[in-house]
C-alpha cells in the first residue's frame, strides 16, 4: 500500500527538463542569431531597409557561393590565414620568450621590462604610416603589425604565469633534487600554462583586429582587399560578406584556443569539462 | 641517523631565530619538536631538510653534512602540495628517480594499496578530499624510502577526526620500512599519540628546553589517564600563559 504514494509532479517540470536536456543546451546559443537573420531577411523583403544600405542574408550567401565558385574566395582567405599565422608565429614566440626570460631572471626583468612596457602603450595600429615608411605596402607590413599585435598580450600573461608559479611546488621539487631545467619543465611551465593560455586567446583576437585594419589600407589580396575592392564597385553584398567572413574565422580561431584548453588544462578545477 | 650541532639561525634581516640547537636521533625513533608559533621549530625543519643553510652550526644526515636537499630524507607539509596536472599515480612517482619502470610501478601500486588509494590511482588531485590528499603526499613521501622523515604540521590543516585517523595510519605504515621520523607540531596529543621524544623548544630564538622520554606502552590510548598526565606535563612545560594555553589545547 505504500507504493501507491506518488509525488506529484511539481508544475513545468517538463519545460524545466527540456531546458536543461542536451539538444537545448548545444541549439540555445544560437536562437538568437538565427532570429536576427530572419529579421533582418524580412525587413529588407518588406523594402524597409534599401538593399544599398544592407543587402538580404540571401544575396548575401549568394554573393559568397559566387565568389567560392570563382575561386576567389579561396585565394583571398588562403593569404589573408598566411598573414595572420606568420604574424601570430613570430609575435608570440617573441612574447613568449620575452616572458620567459622577464618571469625568471630578475635581471632581464630590470633590463627589459620597462622598454616592453612603454611600447606596449603603444597602440600598434599607430603605427601604420611609419609601417608604410618602412615596409611600404607589402607582406612585411602587415605581418608586422600583427606580430606586434599579439607580442603584448602572450608577453604579459607569460610573465605573469610564470611569476606566480605556487612557491610550494618549487620547493617540493627542489626536495626531491630536481635540477634548474627540470623545475622548469616540470613545475614552472605547467603551472603558468592557464595562464599562457589566456594569453593566446586574447592574442588571437587582436590577430584579427589588426589584420583587418591592416589588410584595408593598401592591397592587392585578402579578404580586407575583397571587402575594400567591393565597396569600390558598391557591392555591398560583398563586403557584407567579408564581414561575416572575419567574424567565423575570428570564431574558429577561439574555438581552437578553447579546444587546446580543454584539453591542455583538464587538471585545472576552473576547467572543468562538462 | 641524525646528528644536529650547535645550530642557529638569523635570517637576513636581522631576526635570530634559532640558537645552540643541539639533538641526536636514532635511526627509526619518532621525534616530535614542539613549541609554540614563532619559536624557530618550522625553521629548524627547513635547515634539516636542507631548503635552508644553518647561520652556525651542522646537520649530518648518515654522516654527510647537509647543504642541500639529501636523498634519503623526504618531507610531508602542512598542504599536500601535489602536483595539480598529474595524476596520484605520477605524483607519487614524482620523487622517484633511478629506480627501473617495473619497480617503480611495484612500489607506487604497493604504497598506493597502503594508504587505501589504490582505486584512485589516475584520479587527479581536485577530485581529492583534503585527507586523501595528504595520504597522496605520503606516499610519495614514502615511496622513496627514506631514512629520515620530516613532517611540518602534517595534519593540522585537517578535521580533527581525520587527523586521529591519519596519525594512526601513519604509524602503521611506519612499521614497514621504520624510517626516523622527526615531527613539528603544536598539537601536544598528536606528538604523544606518535612519539618516542618529545622536545619541548621555547623562547625567541627558540632554544632546545627541555626533553621528554615517553614511555607510554603502544598503541597508545588518548583517553588513557597516564596520557593525559603527560600531556600535563609538557603543557606545563611549555609555560603558556592562559591565551596562549587555550590556543593550544583547542
Amino acid at each position: 500500500m505504500a507504493n501507491t504514494l506518488s509525488y506529484p509532479l511539481p508544475r513545468g517540470a517538463s519545460i524545466r527538463r527540456f531546458l536543461r536536456g542536451a539538444s537545448f543546451k548545444a541549439l540555445a546559443p544560437w536562437g538568437v542569431p538565427v532570429l536576427l537573420i530572419l529579421v533582418w531577411q524580412l525587413l529588407v523583403q518588406f523594402g524597409w531597409i534599401s538593399t544599398r544600405v544592407l543587402p538580404s542574408p540571401l544575396s548575401v550567401v549568394q554573393a559568397g557561393i559566387e565568389l567560392a565558385k570563382s575561386g576567389e574566395l579561396f585565394h583571398h582567405v588562403k593569404v589573408s590565414a598566411w598573414r595572420a599565422i606568420a604574424g601570430f608565429a613570430i609575435g608570440g614566440s617573441i612574447g613568449f620568450i620575452l616572458g620567459l626570460l622577464n618571469g625568471t631572471f630578475s635581471l632581464s626583468e630590470r633590463l627589459l621590462d620597462t622598454s616592453v612596457q612603454m611600447l606596449r602603450n603603444i597602440p600598434h595600429l599607430a603605427m601604420i604610416p611609419l609601417v608604410i615608411l618602412w615596409f611600404g605596402i607589402g607582406e612585411e607590413a602587415k605581418i608586422f603589425l600583427v606580430s606586434v599585435g599579439v607580442l603584448f598580450p602572450i608577453y604579459i600573461n607569460t610573465f605573469h604565469g610564470i611569476r606566480t608559479v605556487d612557491p610550494g611546488l618549487l620547493e617540493m621539487g627542489k626536495v626531491y633534487g630536481l635540477k634548474p631545467h627540470e623545475l622548469f619543465g616540470q613545475i614552472v611551465l605547467p603551472s603558468a600554462l592557464p595562464s599562457i593560455l589566456v594569453g593566446v586567446r586574447y592574442a588571437l583576437g587582436i590577430m584579427w583586429l589588426t589584420l583587418i585594419v591592416a589588410e584595408t589600407i593598401a592591397n592587392d589580396a585578402g579578404i580586407g582587399y575583397m571587402a575594400m575592392n567591393a565597396r569600390e564597385f558598391l557591392q555591398t553584398d560583398v563586403v557584407v560578406f567579408s564581414i561575416l567572413l572575419y567574424a567565423l574565422l575570428g570564431k574558429l580561431a577561439d574555438s581552437i584556443a578553447r579546444w587546446l584548453e580543454a584539453k591542455l588544462l583538464q587538471w585545472h578545477p576552473s576547467y572543468q569539462e562538462g | 641517523m641524525l646528528r644536529i650541532e650547535q645550530v642557529g639561525k638569523q635570517f637576513q634581516n636581522g631576526f635570530i631565530a634559532l640558537e645552540e640547537i643541539n639533538l641526536e636521533v636514532a635511526q627509526g625513533e619518532i621525534v616530535s619538536l614542539v613549541g609554540t608559533s614563532g619559536c624557530g621549530k618550522s625553521t629548524l625543519l627547513r635547515i634539516i631538510a636542507g631548503l635552508s643553510l644553518a647561520s652556525v652550526g651542522a646537520v649530518y644526515v648518515d654522516d654527510e653534512l647537509v647543504t642541500q636537499p639529501h636523498s634519503n630524507v623526504d618531507l610531508i607539509f602542512q598542504e599536500p602540495r601535489l602536483m595539480p596536472w598529474l595524476t596520484v599515480r605520477e605524483n607519487v612517482q614524482f620523487g622517484l628517480a633511478n629506480v627501473s619502470p617495473l619497480e617503480k610501478n611495484r612500489r607506487t601500486q604497493f604504497i598506493l594499496e597502503r594508504v587505501g588509494l589504490a582505486q584512485f590511482a589516475e584520479a587527479l588531485p581536485r577530485q581529492l578530499s583534503g585527507g586523501m590528499a595528504q595520504r597522496v603526499a605520503i606516499a610519495r613521501a614514502l615511496v622513496t624510502q627514506p631514512s629520515i622523515l620530516l613532517l611540518d604540521e602534517p595534519f593540522s590543516a585537517l578535521d580533527a577526526f581525520i587527523r586521529m585517523k591519519l596519525q594512526d595510519h601513519l604509524l602503521d605504515i611506519w612499521a614497514d620500512d621504520r624510517p626516523t621520523l622527526l615531527l613539528v607540531t603544536h598539537d601536544i596529543e598528536e606528538a604523544l599519540v606518535l612519539s618516542d621524544r618529545v622536545i619541548v623548544l621555547r623562547g625567541t630564538p627558540g632554544r632546545i628546553y627541555q626533553e621528554f622520554a615517553i614511555d607510554l606502552p603502544r598503541p597508545r590510548k588518548r583517553t588513557d589517564a597516564h596520557f593525559q598526565q603527560w600531556k600535563e606535563r609538557i603543557l606545563n612545560s611549555l609555560d603558556l600563559s592562559l591565551e596562549q594555553r587555550l590556543a593550544v589545547e583547542a
